[in-house]
C-alpha cells in the first residue's frame, strides 16, 4: 500500500504544472476562449510536444504506456488551471475506445493523430431521453451491405463542434433500453448526413448537438463488437468518470486555495474576515470535503484496474458520489466566502464553481451513482 | 501508488483474525455487538489474553514490550480488533500515559509503571478536564504545591472515564500559578487509593456510568511522581494528544456497526417488507458506506505516510479523521434507530438476563445513539478540530 508518486510521476506532475503555470493563467484562459473553437491550438501543441497526449497509449502504438495514476496527475493539473482543451474527449475517451476496443488498423489510423496533436475526438453518446443510462440508445446503425447507416440525434457532445472524428453509440438491434445490440462507431466529423449545432457550455467549454441522417460508414468503422459493445462503453466511461473525479479534485484544491487567500486579505470591520471563526470553520469544512474527495479520487484511480467489472463500477460510482457532494460544498462555499465579488464573471472563483457544477452532471450525477451503489448492495 | 496490501500483510490480517476468533470470550463480543457496557473483569480478562500473546502494548518500542510492527500492521490490527469487535487496549494506560513515561520518564519510572500497564495490574485514568476547563484545557486550576518531599494536590477533575475502576491517575496540575497559562503546568501520576481522593460517578444520558468527577483534598504524592520536568506538563499533554492520530477515526467500529445495520434491516419489517428493501433507507445506508470508504482511504493515506516518512510532521489529512470519524459513528447509530423505529423506546428493564430474548437486541440501540453524541465532543470537540485545521493547515 502506497500513496506516493513514483519519481517519474513526480516529474510528470512538475512538467504539466510548469507548462500550465507559464501558459494558463486566468487572463490567458480568457484569450483562448476567444479563439476559433474556444480553445488554444498552441497550448494543445505544447501538450503534444511534452508527450502528454500520448501518455496512456502503449509504446507499440507510439505512446508511453502510462496508467491511471498518470491520467489522474494530468487531470488534476487541468482542473487546477480550468483548461479548455479537449483532453478528456480526445485522449481519455477517444483514446480509451481505441485502446480497449480498437483493431490494429483502427489504432494505426487514429492514435498517431491524437499523440501528435493534429486530431481531436468527441464522444456522441447523450440522447434526448437517455439521461445517464449508457444503454439507453435510440440512434440506430442499420446494416446495408457491408456498411452501416446511422440515424439519430446526439446532444451536448463535448468538443463536438471541433472534433475531427466522432465516436458514436448506435443501436444495431433491439429496443431503445436493451442492454444488447449497441455498437460504437468511428465517424468522420465531415461525413455526409451530419449536421452540427455548436455552442459554448456554462463552464466555458464547447459542445454541439449533432444529428445523423443516413450517415454511411464502412464495417471497419465499428469499434469492437457492433452488436454488443456496452461493456466497452461502460469501461471507457468509467475511465472518463475517474478522470473527471481527478479534474474536480484539482479544481477544488484551487477553489479552496483562492478562497483562503481571499479571506486572509479581505478586510471588514477593520480586520481580515478570515479571523472570524464562522468563516474559519466553513473553510475547515471545505478542506475536509476536498480531502475526502481526494481519497476517493485515488480510490477510483486504483479501482480502474480492478479485475471484477462490478467491483470496479461500484467503486467508481462511490467516488463520483463523494466527489459530487464535495464539489457542491466547496464550490458553493467558495462563492459564499468571496461574497459579492464571487458572483461576478471577472473573478476567477465563479468559473471554478461552474466547471465543478458541470462535472457533477457529466456521466451520472450524485443521485444517479448513489442509486447504483445502493442497488449493488453497498460497499461493505 | 498502490492500494493492495502485500502478501505478508494479508497473512498478518488472517493471523490476527484467527487469534480474535479463538480467544475473545464470546460473551464479551456479543455485549460489544449489542452496544452494552462491559464489566471491569471482562475487559481485564481480555486484555491479559492479548498481553500474553504479546499484543497488549503493540505500538510501544520493543524494549518495553512492543511488537515492532509496521504502521500498516498496526492499522490492520486495530481495524480487525474494532471490527470483530473486541475491546481495544485501555487507552489511558497503553496509548496515553505509557508513551509519555517511556519518552519523558526516568529509568525508575519506566521500571515501576510500564510493566504494570502492559499486564493491566494498574488501571489508569486521565486527569485532564476540569469543570471550568473543557476545550480551554490550559485554564486548569487543580494545583500541586511542593512541600518537602511531597506534592500536595488540591482541586477537581471531571469527565474522568472509568475512574471508578482506576488504580492510578495521570494528572495535569498547576505548579507555578504565576506563569502564563500553559507554562506552569506539570504532569504528575499518583494512586487513586491515596488519602483525599474521592470519585463521584456521573450518570450520562444513556443511563450508563462511564465518567466521573474526581476530587482531590490535600492529596499527598511523593515528589518523584513528577514525570519529566516541572512546568513542562503542557508539552507532554500535547505529545499525548497528538499520539493517537489515526485510531480516532474508528473505521473498524463503524464497519462493524454497518454490518449490524444490514443484518437487522433484513429482519425488521416496515410497509410489509424488510427495511433494507426500502430504497430511501438503502440510499442513506450507501451514502454512509461511501463516507466511510472515503474516511478509510484518508486514514490509509495517513498510515502509509507515517510508515514512509515517520510520525514527525503530521499529514494534513489527519485532521479529517476525528471530524469525519465521529460524524460517521453518529450516523450509524442514527441508522440503527431508524431500523428499529418504535422499538427504540423500551428501557432496558430486564438488563442483560436473557429473560426477554425477542427484545434484548433492541435494548441498547437508543442508549448507544444517545451515548454516541459524545464522540464529537471528546478528544477535542469537532469545533476545536475545525480551529486546528483553520490555524495549522489553512493558516487562518
Amino acid at each position: 500500500m502506497d500513496f506516493d508518486l513514483s519519481e517519474e510521476q513526480r516529474l510528470l506532475k512538475e512538467s504539466i504544472d510548469g507548462l500550465l503555470t507559464d501558459s494558463y493563467d486566468f487572463e490567458q484562459r480568457k484569450k483562448y476562449m476567444q479563439e476559433k473553437g474556444g480553445w488554444s491550438k498552441a497550448v494543445w501543441s505544447k501538450l503534444a510536444e511534452q508527450g502528454l497526449l500520448g501518455l496512456p497509449f502503449t509504446e507499440a502504438d507510439g505512446g508511453f504506456g502510462a496508467g491511471g495514476v498518470e491520467t489522474m496527475i494530468v487531470m488534476e493539473a487541468l482542473g487546477k488551471a480550468l483548461v479548455l482543451e479537449p483532453y478528456l474527449a480526445t485522449v481519455v475517451i477517444g483514446g480509451g475506445f481505441l485502446r480497449h476496443g480498437g483493431s490494429a488498423e483502427q489504432k494505426a489510423a487514429h492514435i498517431p493523430g491524437i499523440i501528435d496533436g493534429s486530431k481531436t475526438f468527441a464522444f456522441a453518446q447523450l440522447e434526448k431521453n437517455s439521461r445517464y443510462d449508457l444503454f439507453d440508445v435510440a440512434t440506430t446503425a442499420k446494416k446495408k451491405g457491408s456498411a452501416y447507416v446511422i440515424d439519430g440525434e446526439k446532444f451536448v457532445v463535448l468538443n463536438g463542434e471541433n472534433a475531427d472524428t466522432l465516436i458514436v453509440t448506435a443501436r444495431t438491434k433491439g429496443e431503445r433500453r436493451d442492454r444488447n445490440g449497441i455498437g460504437v462507431f468511428l465517424v468522420p466529423a465531415n461525413a455526409k448526413g451530419i449536421s452540427k449545432k455548436g455552442y459554448p457550455t456554462q463552464d466555458g467549454l464547447h459542445a454541439a448537438d449533432i444529428s445523423f441522417t443516413g450517415v454511411e460508414v464502412g464495417s471497419d468503422a465499428a469499434i469492437g463488437n457492433p452488436e454488443d459493445a456496452l461493456d466497452l462503453i461502460e469501461r471507457v466511461v468509467d475511465e472518463a468518470r475517474v478522470a473527471l473525479c481527478a479534474e474536480a479534485v484539482g479544481a477544488m484544491d484551487e477553489s479552496l486555495k483562492e478562497t483562503v487567500e481571499y479571506i486572509k486579505t479581505r478586510k471588514q470591520f477593520g480586520v481580515a474576515i478570515g479571523s472570524f471563526q464562522s468563516l474559519q470553520h466553513r473553510a475547515s469544512d471545505m478542506f475536509v470535503a476536498a480531502e475526502q474527495a481526494r481519497s476517493m479520487s485515488m480510490f477510483a484511480t486504483m479501482a480502474g484496474d480492478f479485475a471484477d467489472a462490478k467491483e470496479r463500477a461500484s467503486a467508481i460510482a462511490a467516488a463520483k458520489v463523494q466527489i459530487g457532494k464535495s464539489l457542491k460544498f466547496v464550490g458553493q462555499q467558495s462563492i459564499q466566502l468571496h461574497g459579492g465579488i464571487g458572483m461576478t464573471m471577472e473573478a476567477k472563483i465563479g468559473h471554478y464553481f461552474k466547471r465543478l457544477t458541470m462535472i457533477e452532471n457529466t456521466f451520472g450525477d450524485t443521485e444517479y451513482h448513489l442509486r447504483r451503489v445502493a442497488d449493488a448492495g453497498g460497499l461493505i | 501508488m498502490d492500494l493492495a496490501f502485500t502478501k505478508e500483510e494479508v497473512a498478518f490480517r488472517e493471523e490476527v483474525r484467527a487469534f480474535f476468533r479463538d480467544n475473545v470470550p464470546p460473551d464479551t463480543r456479543r455485549k460489544m455487538q449489542e452496544g452494552r457496557h462491559l464489566s471491569k473483569e471482562e475487559m481485564v480478562t481480555w486484555w491479559r489474553i492479548l498481553n500474553k500473546k504479546g499484543w497488549g502494548v503493540s505500538h510501544w518500542p520493543k524494549e518495553y514490550g512492543g511488537t515492532g510492527w509496521t504502521s500498516v500492521q498496526h492499522y490492520i490490527f486495530n481495524e480487525e480488533l474494532q471490527a470483530y469487535p473486541a475491546p481495544q487496549p485501555l487507552a489511558f494506560g497503553v496509548s496515553m500515559v505509557g508513551p509519555v513515561i517511556y519518552t519523558f520518564g526516568n529509568e525508575e519510572q519506566k521500571k515501576q509503571y510500564l510493566p504494570r500497564i502492559a499486564s493491566v495490574d494498574d488501571w489508569w485514568c486521565q486527569g485532564f478536564s476540569e469543570p471550568g476547563s473543557g476545550s480551554d484545557l490550559a485554564s486548569l486550576r487543580t494545583k500541586a504545591e511542593r512541600k518537602g518531599d511531597k506534592w500536595i494536590i488540591n482541586g477537581q477533575k471531571t469527565w474522568t472515564t472509568l475512574a471508578q475502576h482506576a488504580d492510578m491517575i495521570f494528572c495535569l496540575c498547576r505548579t507555578d500559578p504565576s506563569a502564563k497559562k500553559q507554562m506552569g503546568i506539570s504532569f504528575i501520576v499518583f494512586s487513586m487509593k491515596s488519602k483525599g481522593v474521592t470519585v463521584r460517578p456521573i450518570q450520562t444520558i444513556d443511563g450508563g456510568v462511564e465518567v466521573n468527577e474526581v476530587f482531590f483534598d490535600n492529596v499527598e504524592v511523593p515528589i518523584e511522581n513528577l514525570i519529566g520536568e516541572e512546568n513542562k506538563g503542557w508539552d507532554y499533554a500535547k505529545f499525548l494528544l497528538g499520539n493517537e492520530r489515526t485510531g480516532i477515526a474508528r473505521v473498524g467500529v463503524s464497519k462493524e456497526r454497518l454490518r449490524r445495520i444490514k443484518e437487522l434491516a433484513s429482519k425488521v419489517e416496515s410497509g410489509g417488507r424488510p427495511v433494507i428493501q426500502d430504497p430511501t433507507f438503502r440510499e442513506k445506508l450507501s451514502a454512509c458506506e461511501i463516507e466511510l470508504k472515503a474516511l478509510e482511504l484518508t486514514q490509509l493515506r495517513v498510515v502509509a505516510d507515517e510508515g514512509k516518512h515517520g510520525k514527525g510532521k503530521p499529514n494534513p489529512a489527519s485532521s479529517v479523521l476525528k471530524i469525519k470519524g465521529s460524524e460517521i459513528q453518529q450516523t450509524t447509530t442514527e441508522l440503527l434507530m431508524e431500523v428499529i423505529g418504535p422499538f427504540a423506546a423500551p428501557y432496558d428493564v430486564h438488563g442483560d438476563d436473557g429473560s426477554n430474548e425477542a427484545m434484548d437486541w433492541t435494548a441498547q440501540i437508543a442508549p448507544s445513539y444517545f451515548n454516541n453524541r459524545k464522540v464529537s465532543i471528546y478528544g477535542g470537540s469537532n469545533e476545536i478540530q475545525r480551529n486546528i485545521i483553520a490555524k495549522a493547515v489553512l493558516g487562518l
